[in-house]
C-alpha cells in the first residue's frame, strides 16, 4: 500500500497560490528527498501530509487516512507520521529525557518502564545519552536536531517528515544529524521524505528526488537519473547545477 | 494613633479578615476563570473565541463598583437576596478575571507556535499540548504581570466599604467618622493594606526567581 498519496491537490493563503495540481506516490519505505529554491512550497507541501497546512482541494491519503475528510482524526495520523522541524520545537520546559517520554506516555499510554528502556536506547542510538537530564536551551543545535529525532522515533511512526532538518545548523553539525538520518534511511522499512538541499544525503539513502518551483512539481527521478543523466527540466538543471557547485 | 488601636482593634482586625478572605476568594477564582477564557481566546473554535472576547471587553470597561452595584443592588431585585460581602467579592472576581484573561492570552501568545506545532506533530491533541507544553511556558512568562493584578485585586476589594461588606476600607471610613481622628484612622488601614500586599509582592519576586 502506499503511504502517501497526492492527487490533483490545490492549496492557497488567501490569494497565493502556493500548491498546483500535486500528484505524487510515496511508497511505504521509500526516502524521497524533496528539493527546489525557497518559497518553491517544498515545506507547504510537506506540512500538508501531517495536517499542520490543509489542503483546499484534491485528494491526499496518508496511512490510508483521507485527509481532506472532515471527519479523519489528524492525531490518528500524527500518531504514525512523525515530523523533525528546521528550528527543531524541543519542549523548552521538559528535559531531553521527558521531551522523548511525554508523548509515548501520553499519546500511545506505553508502560513507564518500557518507555524510559525505548527513551534510552534512542538516545543512545543518536550517541547523546548522556545528555538525558539537560534541558533543550543547554544544548547545540545538532544535539538538538538529533534529540528531536529520537523524539519522533520514540512513537514508532511508519514515515517521518524532515523538514529542512540541518538548514539552521552550523556546518561542523550538519554530518552528525545526517548520519543518524542515513541510519534510520537504511535500517528500516521507515518512509522518509526530506526537504534538504544536502545532495549527499539524496545520492547516498535517497530513492527519489523531486524538484518543485513556484508550488508545482517539475521533476519526478530516481536518485540515478536525477544525479547520472540530467534533469529533464530546465529550471531543475540550473538549480541542481548551483547548488552542487557550493 | 495607638488610641485608634487599641480602641478599635476587633473591628480593625475583623476588616482585614475580611479583606483578606474577599482578596483569596477572589484571586483563587479570577485566576481559574481568567485562565478559561485565556485559552478560550486561543482555540481554534470561532464561536469560543468570539464569547471569550466579549466577556473580557465587557468586564475590563465597565468600572469595578458598577458590576458590583449590578449584584448588590439589581440581582436582589430579580433573584435572591446577595449580601455586600458576596457581591463585592463577586463583582471582584469577574473584574479581575477579565485582565487576569488578558495577561495570560498574551503569555499564551509569546510562547513559541513552535512548540504547539511540535506537540501536534508528536501526535499529542490541542488540550495535550497546552496542557503540558504551552500552559506552564506561558505561566512563567506571565509571573511579573500577573503578581500587578494580585496586587490590583487586594487593593480593589476595598470596593466592599461601599456595599456594607464589613471590610478593611468600611471599618477605616466608620472609624474615622465616629472618632473623628481621620489622619490615624486611614493611616492604620494604609499600613494593613501594605501587610498583605507587601509579602504578596515579594513571593511572586520570589517566584519569579525561582523559575529561572
Amino acid at each position: 500500500m502506499s503511504m502517501i498519496e497526492f492527487h490533483n491537490v490545490e492549496k492557497y493563503y488567501g490569494d497565493f497560490h502556493a500548491l498546483h495540481n500535486i500528484n505524487l506516490t510515496i511508497e511505504a519505505g521509500e526516502t524521497v528527498v524533496l528539493i527546489g529554491p525557497s518559497g518553491s512550497g517544498k515545506s507547504t507541501l510537506i506540512r500538508t501530509v501531517n495536517g499542520l497546512e490543509l489542503i483546499n482541494s484534491g485528494q491526499l491519503i496518508v496511512d490510508g487516512f483521507d485527509l481532506a475528510h472532515r471527519k479523519t482524526d489528524m492525531n490518528k495520523i500524527r500518531k504514525n507520521v512523525g515530523m523533525v522541524f528546521q528550528h527543531f520545537n524541543l519542549y523548552q520546559n521538559k528535559t531531553v529525557l521527558e521531551n522523548i517520554m511525554l508523548a509515548p506516555r501520553i499519546v500511545l499510554k506505553r508502560d513507564e518502564a518500557e518507555n524510559k528502556k525505548i527513551a534510552m536506547e534512542l538516545l543512545d542510538k543518536v550517541g547523546l545519552a548522556d545528555k538525558a537530564a539537560n534541558y533543550p536551551a543547554q544544548l547545540s543545535g545538532g544535539q538538538s536536531q538529533r534529540i528531536a529525532i529520537a523524539r519522533s522515533l520514540a512513537m514508532r511512526p511508519k514515515c517521518i517528515l524532515f523538514d529542512e532538518p540541518t538548514s539552521a545548523l552550523d556546518p561542523e553539525m550538519i554530518d552528525d544529524v545526517l548520519n543518524v538520518m542515513k541510519d534510520i534511511a537504511r535500517d528500516s522499512s521507515m518512509t522518509m521524505l526530506v526537504v534538504t538541499h544536502e545532495m549527499g544525503f539524496a545520492r547516498e539513502v535517497g530513492d527519489r528526488v523531486i524538484f518543485m518551483a513556484d508550488g508545482r512539481i517539475l521533476e519526478d527521478d530516481s536518485k540515478e537519473s536525477f544525479f547520472d543523466g540530467q534533469p529533464t527540466n530546465e529550471r531543475a538543471r540550473q538549480f541542481l547545477s548551483k547548488i552542487i557547485k557550493h | 494613633m495607638i488610641s485608634i488601636i487599641t480602641n478599635h482593634w476587633q473591628d480593625l482586625l475583623y476588616g482585614l479578615g475580611q479583606t483578606l478572605l474577599c482578596s483569596i476568594l477572589a484571586l483563587f477564582f479570577s485566576l481559574i476563570i481568567g485562565s478559561f477564557f485565556a485559552i478560550f481566546e486561543v482555540v481554534p473554535s470561532k464561536t469560543l473565541r468570539i464569547i471569550a472576547r466579549i466577556y473580557i471587553e465587557i468586564f475590563r470597561n465597565i468600572p469595578l463598583l458598577v458590576i458590583t452595584m449590578f449584584f448588590y443592588v439589581v440581582i436582589p431585585m430579580f433573584f435572591v437576596k446577595v449580601n455586600g460581602f458576596t457581591a463585592g467579592t463577586i463583582g471582584l472576581t469577574i473584574y479581575t478575571s477579565a485582565f487576569i484573561a488578558e495577561t495570560v492570552r498574551s503569555g499564551i501568545q509569546s510562547v513559541d507556535p513552535g512548540q504547539m506545532e511540535g506537540s501536534r506533530a508528536n501526535g499529542m491533541t490541542f488540550t495535550q499540548a497546552m496542557r503540558y507544553i504551552v500552559l506552564p511556558q506561558a505561566f512563567r512568562i506571565v509571573i511579573p504581570p500577573l503578581g500587578n493584578q494580585f496586587i490590583n485585586l487586594v487593593k480593589n476589594s476595598s470596593v466592599l466599604a461601599f456595599v456594607a461588606g464589613f471590610d478593611l476600607m468600611y471599618q477605616g471610613n466608620t472609624i474615622a467618622s465616629t472618632s473623628f481622628d481621620t489622619l490615624n484612622a486611614y493611616f492604620v488601614v494604609g499600613v494593613l493594606y501594605l501587610i498583605i500586599t507587601m509579602p504578596l509582592s515579594y513571593y511572586m519576586r520570589y517566584l519569579e526567581k525561582r523559575l529561572d
